[in-house]
């Protein structure tokens, strides 16, 4: 076995990555602050009227950062998970557990922003559209994961059980972000594509990129923090977090 | 700048009430999360505190009771 590989599986150990997230935890609160402080400037104070919405427009700003983070997020998920079953190991579980309320809360701003949208410009806060319902249903698959593990007692089959349904539920991510496509729908199309120059002003651009990039630093830095409570109370019965300088205090 | 006063910025060209309800419940559920995280910490490392102090306090009675 290589060096290499020997320094991924040490920092797989929860008693090993539970100082490393200590240590990244202040460098991603300070980027999220870093990035989103120019963002809100650009999309309040330089980003110009929409010449059909008015300031109304501005929501997106929140909106689509949302929308990606419920996305990325329940992606990143299905990916512990996979970890997790593939190679059992402890730590996996505990990162799937510890992203989950973020994702939902993300899920749910999506559609909040969303409604807020809609009703000055749709004239409605809600359409079973095939948009609004597939990110609904990721909602329920949050809240699902989170009622699922909370309801077993024993955390290792909480996180088999969760992992499953964390796999299974990733179908949903393309069928939301194609669903403008597949769909004839009232939601507009992307904003934003990997094929095709955007079709908004750069400004507006930037501030959307700039807030999706605080979101990510934003969800890094809690699922840190939020992790680091979860092996505390998963590992409370060693030796090593006896032994930790804020448990001796 | 697309704002004349403060104002003409909080009434946002008549959208106050979306605008400010997006941003205002994103800010209102990002420093709710933050908070109810810290608590989260904070209980558990007050339990492991005293479930430590509780070993001690039982290591110093038995040590006690083999010296008598």
């Amino acid at each position: 076995m290589n060096n290499r590989l020997l320094n991924w599986f040490k920092f797989a150990s929860p008693q090993s990555f539970y100082p490393l997230a200590g240590k990244m935890l202040p460098w991603f609160a300070l980027l999220t602050v870093a990035f989103g402080l120019p963002a809100l400037w650009l999309g309040f104070f330089v980003a110009p009227t929409d010449a059909v919405q008015g300031e109304g427009y501005r929501i997106i700003f929140i909106h689509v950062a949302a929308s990606w983070m419920s996305m990325f997020i329940y992606c990143i998920m299905a990916f512990w998970a996979a970890v997790g079953i593939v190679y059992n190991t402890r730590l996996s579980g505990m990162m799937t557990a510890a992203l989950a309320p973020t994702g939902a809360l993300f899920a749910f701003l999506s559609l909040w922003t969303g409604a807020l949208w809609g009703k000055p410009m749709w004239g409605t806060w809600w359409v079973w559209d095939a948009r609004l319902t597939s990110e609904l249903i990721l909602f329920f698959l949050y809240l699902g994961y989170i009622a699922l593990t909370s309801a077993l007692d024993d955390p290792r089959r909480a996180d088999r059980a969760g992992g499953l349904l964390a796999l299974v539920g990733v179908v949903n991510v393309p069928i939301i972000y194609f669903s403008v496509k597949w769909w004839n729908t009232l939601h507009q199309g992307a904003s934003v594509s990997l094929t095709k120059s955007p079709t908004m002003a750069h400004t507006m651009l930037w501030g959307m990129l700039l807030m999706a990039l605080c979101c990510w630093m934003y969800t890094i830095a809690v699922a840190l923090y939020r992790v680091r409570a979860i092996i505390l109370e998963r590992e409370r019965h060693t030796t090593w977090v006896s032994e930790l300088p804020e448990v001796k205090a | 700048m697309n704002w004349n006063s403060p104002s003409e910025f909080f009434a946002m060209g008549g959208y106050a009430l979306y605008v400010w309800g997006s941003f205002g419940v994103t800010v209102a559920c990002l420093i709710g999360e933050v908070l109810l995280i810290r608590k989260r910490r904070h209980d558990i490392l007050t339990s492991l505190r005293r479930e430590l102090a509780a070993d001690r306090a039982a290591d110093k009675a038995t040590h006690s009771m083999e010296h008598q």
